[in-house]
């Protein structure tokens, strides 16, 4: 059963409860979905108790997450956007906690579940679709219509755009999926080579160094993805926040 | 061998158990918890974030630039204060070494017509004394040219007397004298 790659990805229920035949069960991801969020709040809120006005170790890490979203959605929506900066903090902290939550051997990754990035990635869209209609109202179209465009050739990049508008969700949140998924599938196969070739005697015993290695390597990689996909999916939530504020580009 | 084939036999166990939707993420039994409890979770996540880590750090880091900012204002302030301070040191002594040149040309003047009254004072009496010595002198050679006349007289008599024996009448001596002196 330990070499199975996918059993990591399980949702096994811890306290079930169940509501009008709908499974609200608090199980292991609802853990660490609480676990993700309880240590980046504790985090942020304990380093910056001190409110240094020079910094410790621990708070300059804090701010430079507050610093590093700030930058990113300042230069992405200008400083107009700064009114989604809680939001936009929260997203990249709770992704890069729940992805780095994941690095934890037997730890469950909250974000490899696609519901979780899509939910998050369809709050992100529903966010832009709403602020930019009731900000803009109808001249939030004209996110579809970019000026400059002769009117010939709208009847060709009009529905492009829809489309581009409309797979954006899944792409957010399948790109943040897919990768922590096989990023943790591709580690669980070739941990399971170290086990399998260590059963098949002394020569597998001396090539399962080849497979080790390549773990060691893959961890340090999907180190970098989790960070990495948190900050893509943030930036990317940048942009289409830039949307919602200057529809006309 | 015998580790391949329990491993095959693992990966198919559950497929064979669970059939079609043994693949965890796609398994919608699951959606809702996973759903709610991400709603409570991330809802949480972000009114800690909004209401009290946020603020927080921007306070922090508004706090430091406006410290930064307000040191630097005072940096400003004081290093002009230096420059005014330094200027008006610089225009007060530049004032005092006018002052000074102006009192010291002054008093050379001064001194310089001082001298030149003194000398031509004192040329002015020389001259003077020198004009009186003159007549003095003129004086003194007149009388002793009329003098001379009368010496040249008695001594011409008293030679006449030695050499004649009788000493010439006054007339006489008078004639031949002016006749040898002119």
């Amino acid at each position: 059963m330990a070499n199975d790659p996918i059993k990591q990805f399980e949702i096994q229920r811890l306290f079930p409860i169940e509501v009008g035949g709908l499974d609200f069960s608090f199980t292991n991801s609802s853990l660490f979905m609480v676990a993700t969020v309880a240590t980046a709040a504790a985090f942020l809120i304990m380093t910056t108790s001190g409110r240094g006005l020079v910094p410790s170790r621990m708070q300059s890490v804090s701010e430079l997450a507050y610093e590093f979203v700030a930058g990113m959605l300042r230069s992405s929506a200008g400083s107009e956007g700064m009114r989604f900066f809680p939001f936009v903090f929260s997203l990249f902290m709770f992704v890069l906690v729940a992805n780095l939550y994941g690095m934890f051997p037997y730890f469950f990754t909250v974000t490899s579940h696609i519901i979780v990035t899509f939910a998050l990635a369809m709050l992100v869209i529903g966010t832009v679709t709403i602020y930019g209609l009731m900000r803009h109202g109808t001249k939030f179209f004209h996110l579809f219509a970019p000026s400059g465009v002769p009117p010939v050739l709208l009847v060709i990049v009009a529905p492009i755009e829809v489309i581009s508008f409309l797979s954006r969700p899944i792409s957010l949140s399948v790109r943040l999926f897919a990768n922590m998924l096989a990023g943790h599938i591709t580690l669980k196969v070739f941990a399971g080579f170290i086990v399998s070739m260590t059963a098949a005697g002394a020569v597998g015993v001396a090539g399962s160094i080849l497979p080790l290695l390549m773990t060691v390597a893959i961890t340090a990689l999907e180190f970098l993805v989790s960070f990495l996909q948190a900050y893509v999916f943030t930036v990317l939530t940048c942009m289409y926040l830039n949307d919602a504020l200057h529809p006309s580009h | 061998m015998a580790g391949t084939s329990d491993t095959n036999t693992q990966l198919h166990i559950p497929a064979e158990e669970i059939g079609a939707g043994n693949f965890p993420p796609f398994d919608s039994s699951t959606y809702a918890s996973q759903l709610l409890w991400l709603a409570i979770t991330f809802g949480v996540f972000y009114w800690i974030m909004k209401n009290v880590a946020v603020p927080r750090i921007a306070g922090i880091l508004e706090d430091r630039r406006d410290r930064i900012a307000g040191d630097l204002g005072e940096a400003n302030r004081l290093k002009q204060e230096t420059d005014d301070a330094i200027a008006a040191y610089e225009q007060a002594l530049a004032e005092a070494r006018a002052k000074a040149h102006g009192i010291a040309h002054e008093t050379r003047e001064k001194l310089k017509a001082e001298q030149n009254a003194r000398r031509d004072k004192a040329e002015a009496e020389l001259a003077e004394k020198l004009a009186a010595a003159e007549q003095h002198i003129a004086g003194v050679k007149s009388d002793a040219m009329a003098k001379i006349e009368d010496i040249a007289g008695d001594t011409t008599s008293a030679l006449v007397e030695a050499l004649v024996g009788k000493a010439p009448t006054k007339t006489d001596l008078t004639k031949a004298m002016k006749s040898a002196l002119n």
